[in-house]
């Protein structure tokens, strides 16, 4: 029987590797590595003899060497002396900044603006699907350029806070709107381990501190389940939670002797305290709210794939509408709500690549645009920036997978 | 008991009254106000703050709209006009209406080419659009591209007859050799386009450019909206194809061909789009054989067409996957092999899922041919941010011009997202 299921043995032929499916794969495949290889060796050969003829060479002995021009926006130490590697990591750091700053933003608009476009006041919900419309056809690049050459046409200079009666007021007498940027008062410790002024270690005990307040209020809560699994009853644990997390910080920060500085104008520009560039908060805004469409969209089509049963059944089970919301209807939302909003995230981190049409100093702008141009180091600076923006969502879709597979329902 | 009811039942109501009207609360816009505007206390405090954001916003753009000037010359000359009061100054909108449009280097007297170009897009994409219209049509579609291309950069005809002449022979050999298996007649229709492509073009003369009907216009002289409109519409529709070929080598069961393209998309979906342009402008001369020049025009829709196809890869495969297993096992129970199984009974059905997809895609896309400013090109807004900004006539005017820009992308990117959920509304065949 065996003889007949069984295809034919031994006499292999050449034409078998194209008429046979058992044998056609491996041809195709190495055909296609045959033509990668080709294709891989004419650009390898290209690029050498490309290079050859301009007198360059691949070498990454830029990095080492001083940058040679100035950063305003910077989180680290940095001067024109430095190296180009700092500076890369100046605009490493810029670029996480921006896209952490716009991600929060952007969840607050978005959340808003999805609940709201479900309102059942028409007014609301039509206003807000207008913005949603607005700002998803329009380019980014757009959005950008739009607020920061408003931001610098509206706000006052420096100058006109000048003199006893100033044309502009700083707003409390703490935040200055000017047309480079704004100034906020910024936290100093007198005492500590750190050197005055110097905060670095000091910030690490406040961090610190704040995360042993979140695992002892984890701990609160759980005891506080165990509480009630036991006897019904469940122990109050607001004011014990609020404790926790605020008296610690507070005494802490009193012994460190936290001050403020606060921005003061000093001859033409502000000193003192933080200063936040123009560039920074129109890329962030713009950001922001485009972005916040985006996830507008994804937050009214969670709720909305959360079906009407659910609402019901709880409803039916006598919870109030509250919690119908934050027990029942969210809980299946958000698994459907955050992959799409993982990668608008990652979508944000991609687009705070446009820094560098406003002149925010990201990756793009020092690595990509600056350091690029000034060393002529075109494709290893090309290719460490792509490295940087892969890493990054790499990471971030780690992370989405991990999460999916938290939270995918188990079925059977 | 009985006489008292009589005695009481003294009148009896014979027919029934008129209906009365609803009363005012219920009726009309008031009930519609307070069904919608004003249902609960933080209901009416919501459309409150609506009504004075609306009002904010409109008591600010109306005026300086209606006031707009729209016939001076330059920005003085609208304050003079305007005298202190509030009013746009449309006028660099009209006065610049061609750099806007064109780029301020095309040849002015030859702007109708483009126009004509941009008219004939749509009489070549309608018959794609809407399935109503006559399939005879669709021949038209298949000359546009050699049309406009000739069209826009001109130069000598033999040129666009060549590249049309290459695809007529390609699509023949195709035909004859499909009959014996998909691949055959694919790579055989491939070489027959290049062969006659390559012997095409040892045949068109030196210098047949300087004699043309139409003179010669080079990429770097494109600009303006007409810039994006056509990175948008070449990039697409470059890379639909591209994106399916990736979709489907990444379900494939031949590892290398898996792991090439997978390896490709995530690449290609890792990073932002500027550092791929910035490849386009810096990096791409060197991957050519030195001696070649590719305009940037060409190497910027290399990368383009390289994003989205990889977007539009992961969105196919998306509707590949939504697709039940027993499409493909019917396909290969009816005998069917892989190439006609995928054309005739798979594809079909992840396409028509993946529509959604695609047209976001493609709205996303055409927002994002604006970087090409980055690397100075100069689209609409690389026209704003230079030489717009620069002239001194202009100097100090934005609202106006990115409002411009604004409204140009709003009304494509909605009209194609409109366009979208119509087909989907029409290609829908499940009963809901």
């Amino acid at each position: 029987m065996s003889a007949i299921s069984d295809p034919p043995r031994g006499s292999f032929s050449p034409a078998m590797l194209i008429n046979d499916t058992r044998y056609r794969s491996y041809t195709f495949q190495a055909l296609a590595a045959i033509v990668l290889a080709l294709c891989l060796g004419f650009f390898y050969l290209n690029v050498s003899t490309n290079l050859a003829a301009a007198g360059l060479n691949i070498s990454y002995d830029f990095l080492g060497s001083p940058a040679g021009y100035d950063i305003n926006q910077r989180l680290i130490e940095y001067d024109s002396q430095s190296t180009n590697a700092r500076a890369a990591i100046v605009g490493i750091l810029n670029t996480l900044l921006v896209a952490f700053l716009a991600c929060v933003t952007a969840t607050v608009f978005g959340v808003l603006a999805g609940v709201l476009r479900l309102s059942n006041n028409w007014l609301v919900s039509k206003l807000m699907a207008f913005y949603v419309e607005i700002f998803r056809n329009i380019p980014v690049l757009i959005w950008i350029l739009i607020i920061f050459t408003i931001m610098i046409a509206v706000l006052p200079g420096p100058r006109a806070f000048r003199g006893d009666e100033p044309e502009a007021r700083m707003f409390l007498d703490l935040v200055a709107f000017t047309n480079r940027g704004v100034y906020t008062p910024g936290p100093y410790f007198t005492r500590g381990l750190g050197a005055e002024g110097n905060g670095a270690i000091n910030w690490l005990i406040v961090i610190g501190v704040l995360v042993a307040s979140f695992f002892a209020t984890r701990m609160v809560t759980s005891r506080a389940n165990a509480t009630q699994e036991a006897t019904g009853i469940r122990p109050n644990t607001l004011w014990t939670n609020l404790a926790i997390w605020f008296l610690p910080v507070i005494v802490l920060l009193f012994v460190l002797g936290l001050k403020w500085d606060i921005p003061e104008l000093k001859g033409f520009n502000f000193a003192g305290g933080i200063k936040v560039g123009g560039p920074l908060i129109a890329l962030w805004f713009a950001l922001s709210i485009y972005t916040g469409a985006f996830i507008a969209e994804n937050v009214r089509a969670g709720i909305q794939a959360v079906s009407k049963g659910q609402t019901e059944a709880a409803g039916a089970l006598g919870l109030r509408p509250g919690r119908i919301m934050s027990l029942v209807v969210l809980p299946q939302a958000l698994r459907v709500i955050i992959p799409p909003l993982i990668s608008q995230y990652l979508n944000i981190t991609k687009n705070s690549s446009l820094a560098i049409a406003v002149g925010y100093a990201d990756i793009t702008a020092t690595l990509g645009g600056i350091t690029l141009n000034q060393t002529g180091r075109a494709i290893e600076c090309v290719l460490l920036l792509m490295l940087f923006y892969l890493t990054i969502s790499l990471l971030i879709s780690t992370f989405m997978n991990i999460y999916n597979n938290a939270v995918k329902l188990k079925e059977r | 008991m009985s006489d008292t009811q009589a005695h009481m039942a003294a009148f009896v109501r014979t027919e029934t009254l008129p209906q009365l009207a609803p009363p005012a609360t219920e009726r009309g816009i008031v009930k519609w106000m307070r069904e919608n505007l004003f249902s609960t206390i933080p209901n009416a405090i919501l459309t409150l703050v609506s009504f004075v954001i609306i009002y904010l916003v409109l008591s600010k753009t109306l005026p300086w709209i209606m006031n707009g000037v729209w016939t001076t010359s330059s920005l003085s000359e609208c304050r003079e006009v305007l005298e202190g009061a509030t009013g746009a100054c449309f006028s660099v909108l009209t006065e610049r209406w061609n750099q806007l449009m064109f780029g301020f280097v095309y040849p002015a007297d030859q702007y109708w080419r483009p126009t004509l170009a941009f008219v004939l897009l749509f009489v070549a994409a309608a018959p794609v659009m809407f399935f109503d219209l006559p399939r005879k049509l669709l021949i038209f579609t298949a000359l546009f591209p050699f049309i406009a291309y000739y069209l826009i950069w001109g130069g000598t005809i033999f040129v666009p007859i060549l590249a049309l002449v290459g695809v007529i022979g390609g699509v023949l050999v195709y035909r004859k050799l499909v009959t014996g298996s998909f691949a055959m007649g694919f790579f055989g229709g491939l070489i027959a386009a290049l062969v006659i492509w390559t012997v095409g073009g040892m045949l068109i003369p030196e210098g047949a450019n300087d004699t043309a009907a139409l003179q010669a216009v080079p990429s770097r002289d494109l600009g303006g909206f007409m810039l994006n409109m056509m990175l948008g519409v070449v990039c697409v529709s470059l890379s639909i194809p591209l994106g399916i070929a990736l979709a489907l080598g990444r379900q494939s069961s031949m590892p290398l061909i898996k792991w090439i393209c997978v390896i490709f998309i995530e690449f290609i979906r890792g990073v932002p789009l500027i550092t791929l342009l910035f490849v386009a402008s810096v990096m791409l001369a060197y991957l050519f054989p030195p001696g070649t020049t590719t305009d940037l025009f060409l190497r910027v829709v290399i990368m383009i067409t390289m994003f989205s196809s990889a977007y539009i890869a992961e969105v196919i495969r998306g509707g590949l996957a939504a697709l039940p297993k027993g499409q493909y096992e019917a396909g290969d129970s009816l005998g069917l092999d892989y190439a006609q199984a995928m054309r005739l009974i798979i594809l079909p059905q992840a396409l028509k899922i993946s529509i959604p997809g695609i047209v976001n895609i493609a709205v996303g896309l055409f927002k994002d041919t604006t970087l090409v400013s980055v690397i100075s090109m100069f689209d609409v807004v690389g026209m704003i941010r230079g030489p717009l900004s620069a002239a001194t006539e202009w100097n100090g005017i934005y609202w106006e011009l990115y409002g411009f820009a604004a409204l140009l992308f709003f009304v494509v990117c909605y009209g194609i997202s409109q366009y979208s959920q119509w087909l989907e509304r029409r290609l829908a065949t499940d009963h809901r």
